[in-house]
């Protein structure tokens, strides 16, 4: 090999070798990548074990391992920090149905059923029948529900409101304010978005005095200020008052939400829809809400988990929710242990962790398969 | 069909229903007419309501007498005060939850929001749990807890949890010193003035230099060091006497220092974990939405990795972090409200509750509490406005 200068260069001997790479996989490069990867970062996960050794058995001991969960409430009454699940237990009925009459339990059960019987197909992108399936759950479900809940006709006993409490009424809540909500907020987004302008100043006007005021004293003005405002003689219900409270504002909320879908949809769908002779309704209906709503569905499902957790302030006006029925539950003093709040609260966290995390995952799940952009 | 000179087809003639404009028109006219119906109706209700119950609006019942106690007030306030005054205590106390939760929150917050990106793998995920645990929970059901099975469960006055005989915790609040300082500290808080503005000018001269000669300047170390030597040498010169206020037990409950109830406390404590993870997840979304290639691009210009973050990363993230906790904030001060559920005398509890059942004054009350966060919001989304024309992007 030459060159025309005549320099070159050929490495004779071989290079030293260089150690193999260290292991990439394995428990000890786990442990060394994600736990000891600097001093810094060692301090840090040691700090952190010895706050989970003082952590973690404090909360197993409470809910498991010192915790009543036999006897009477006698067994409850002693110094170690542990449940009371007898309080629970024993109370469970008070917490889901207040005063419903025990009788009559299996109404609120039949309603519960039927909702998750109709709720379920149409969450799940796999099953057929979504129209059929929508318009049983926005139709039919609200008569039957009321038929069965209220009662008075086909010879069910008649339940007042004021009957109602526990977990049921916070399902009821929850229920009627999503369904309720959800229309509400097109109407006013669509509004929002209009170009007749005093459709636009209403719904500016509407959405902005709602969203600007917290929802006790919305909660408040249906209660004491509604009243005055219906012709004499006539009452609306008190849960009535609380649902509507509770819809409008949440509606206000979603409007919102929904009119940053309607946003994001490019100029040209509103344009096409036009274009191809569809009227205002129609344009919206079958071109432009199905893909805007599609953009804000995390949105949308946000909105839907802080109206529940939301329904718990309709206890402040008086109504027996879940929270305000595990208050009353144990103020008997028959049930009087030292760790009886903090049981029936664990109790009330574990509820609405279940409804409110299965709610924000399947957000999630939703979201990741409309999701067909790049990821990086 | 009619043909125009130029063989164009005339636009066809529609009915005049028909019609958009005329349509709009319509539209616009009989929603007019609904609302102004609707308005004309419940007025109406609400005069022949009123008269019934033989009551009058208008807002003179504010200078009556309230005649009931407030538990916790920063203004003077008795039982001769009036509604306004009430109106006023509330509004403090209101004020005051809000300040210290949004205090509270975001440092929490930013440390939730650090922590869930943290590249240790037990930190990240404790943060996770953390998230999703408080956020999937009610905040009623927190304030309960924090006020209900922590706060009133801890121990009589006489077996108060004490820190370093300063800080005592009891059933009936938390107790605290506050310190008194004698008159000679005004000198030293007209230093500390000082050195803040020559600290700021400091900073100008740098920034200068640094654009005209490319020389650094250790801005950061020099303000310190200003700030607190200018203002440590004046405090002991002058010779100021700073004295500690500390809580002592007299009697039934203890004097002195300051005293912060149970239902402070465990509004401020709910509020601010709760918001703090919104705000947590608002800060990881801002440095999340930065792209790597700024990140590249940065390093790529050869900026040292402080001034990557302080020039680069930051404030792009910022951008993204600002509005919503902004809104964040304003609905910590909304929720404040739950303090009507733990008895905080807040403007909900005292001015919409009791002040309202006492007066009877529906209208007037709801109304005014309905404007004073509408004040609030209005506040906020005017402030936000403002920042989002200056940071907002510039395109072509």
């Amino acid at each position: 090999m030459s060159t025309d200068n005549g320099i070159f260069y050929i490495r004779e001997t071989e290079a030293e070798r260089l150690p193999p790479p260290g292991r990439s996989t394995g428990v000890v490069y786990w442990l060394r990548a994600n736990l000891f990867s600097s001093i810094s970062n060692t301090i840090l996960t040691i700090v952190t074990v010895l706050f989970l050794f003082w952590l973690l058995p404090l909360v197993y001991n409470f809910l498991i391992g010192k915790a009543v969960f036999t006897g009477t409430m006698d067994d409850c009454r002693v110094e170690t920090f542990g449940a009371c699940w007898v309080f629970v237990a024993r109370r469970v009925n008070f917490m889901l149905y207040a005063f419903y009459p025990i009788d009559q339990y299996w109404r609120p059960n039949l309603v519960f059923f039927i909702l998750l019987a109709l709720v379920i197909p149409l969450l799940m992108p796999k099953v057929p029948f979504k129209l059929a399936n929508l318009i049983a759950f926005l139709v039919v479900f609200p008569i039957v529900a009321f038929i069965l809940l209220v009662g008075g006709v086909f010879g069910l006993e008649h339940v007042p409101t004021e009957k109602w409490g526990g977990l049921m009424l916070t399902l009821v809540i929850s229920v009627v304010g999503v369904c309720g909500s959800f229309p509400i907020g097109i109407l006013l987004a669509l509004g929002r978005r209009s170009n007749l302008p005093i459709f636009k100043t209403l719904s500016i006007l509407t959405i902005e005095l709602w969203r600007a005021v917290p929802l006790i004293t919305v909660l408040f003005m249906a209660s004491v200020m509604l009243p005055l405002f219906v012709p004499q003689g006539f009452t609306v219900d008190k849960l009535l008052r609380a649902m509507i409270g509770v819809t409008i504002f949440y509606g206000a909320y979603m409007a919102e939400t929904i009119r940053g879908g309607l946003q994001a949809l490019p100029r040209g769908q509103y344009e096409a829809a036009s274009a191809l002779g569809l009227n205002y309704w129609k344009s919206m209906i079958f071109v432009v809400l199905p893909q805007a709503l599609k953009f804000v569905i995390p949105g949308i499902v946000g909105n839907f988990i802080s109206l529940v957790k939301d329904t718990s302030l309709v206890s402040i006006i008086g109504l027996f929710d879940l929270l305000n029925a595990i208050n009353a539950a144990g103020s008997d003093a028959e049930w009087a242990s030292p760790t009886k709040a903090f049981t029936g609260y664990a109790f009330a966290i574990g509820v609405f962790f279940v409804l409110c995390f299965s709610l924000s995952r399947y957000a999630k799940y939703m979201e990741d398969r409309l999701n067909t952009g790049h990821k990086r | 069909m009619a043909v125009d000179t130029a063989g164009r087809l005339a636009p066809q003639r529609t009915a005049f229903y028909n019609d958009p404009v005329i349509r709009g028109f319509l539209y616009q006219g009989l929603i007019i007419l609904l609302v102004a119906g609707g308005a004309y109706w419940l007025v109406t209700n609400a005069i022949i309501n009123l008269r019934a119950q033989g009551k009058t609006f208008g807002f003179d019942f504010l200078f009556n007498t309230a005649g009931f106690d407030i538990a916790f007030k920063l203004i003077p306030y008795n039982r001769t005060s009036t509604y306004f005054d009430v109106f006023k205590v509330g509004l403090l106390n209101t004020l005051l939850v809000a300040l210290i939760g949004i205090a509270l929150s975001t440092v929490l917050g930013f440390f939730l929001g650090i922590s869930r990106l943290s590249k240790n793998w037990l930190v990240a995920n404790i943060a996770a749990v953390y998230v999703e645990l408080t956020r999937n929970i009610p905040l009623l059901l927190q304030l309960f807890i924090w006020y209900f099975a922590v706060l009133k469960a801890m121990p009589s006055v006489k077996q108060s949890l004490n820190l370093n005989n300063l800080f005592y915790l009891n059933g009936r609040g938390l107790f605290g010193p506050i310190p008194i300082f004698d008159e000679k500290f005004v000198w030293t808080f007209v230093a500390f003035v000082i050195s803040l503005l020559l600290a700021y000018t400091v900073r100008r001269w740098a920034k200068l230099r640094l654009e005209a000669t490319g020389k650094r300047f250790p801005v950061l170390i020099t303000s310190v060091l200003i700030i607190v030597g200018l203002t440590g040498l004046v405090f002991l010169i002058s010779g100021t006497q700073v004295g500690w206020n500390v809580p002592a037990l007299s009697g039934f409950n203890f004097k002195g220092g300051f005293a912060a109830p149970p239902e402070l406390t465990a509004l401020v404590v709910g509020l601010s974990i709760y918001h703090a993870t919104f705000i947590g997840e608002n800060v990881r979304a801002g440095i999340q939405a930065v792209s790597h290639g700024q990140t590249e691009a940065a390093q790529s210009l050869g900026l040292k990795d402080n001034d990557r973050l302080r020039l680069v990363i930051i404030p792009q993230a910022m951008r993204v972090i600002i509005p919503p906790t902004t809104s964040e904030y304003l609905s910590l001060t909304k929720n404040s409200t739950l303090g009507a559920s733990i008895a905080f005398p807040e403007l909900a509890s005292i001015f919409t509750g009791t002040a309202l059942n006492q007066a009877g004054r529906a209208i007037e009350i709801v109304g005014m509490t309905m404007a004073v966060y509408l004040t609030f919001s209005l506040i906020t989304s005017f402030l936000m406005n403002i920042y989002n024309a200056r940071v907002a992007l510039v395109e072509r």
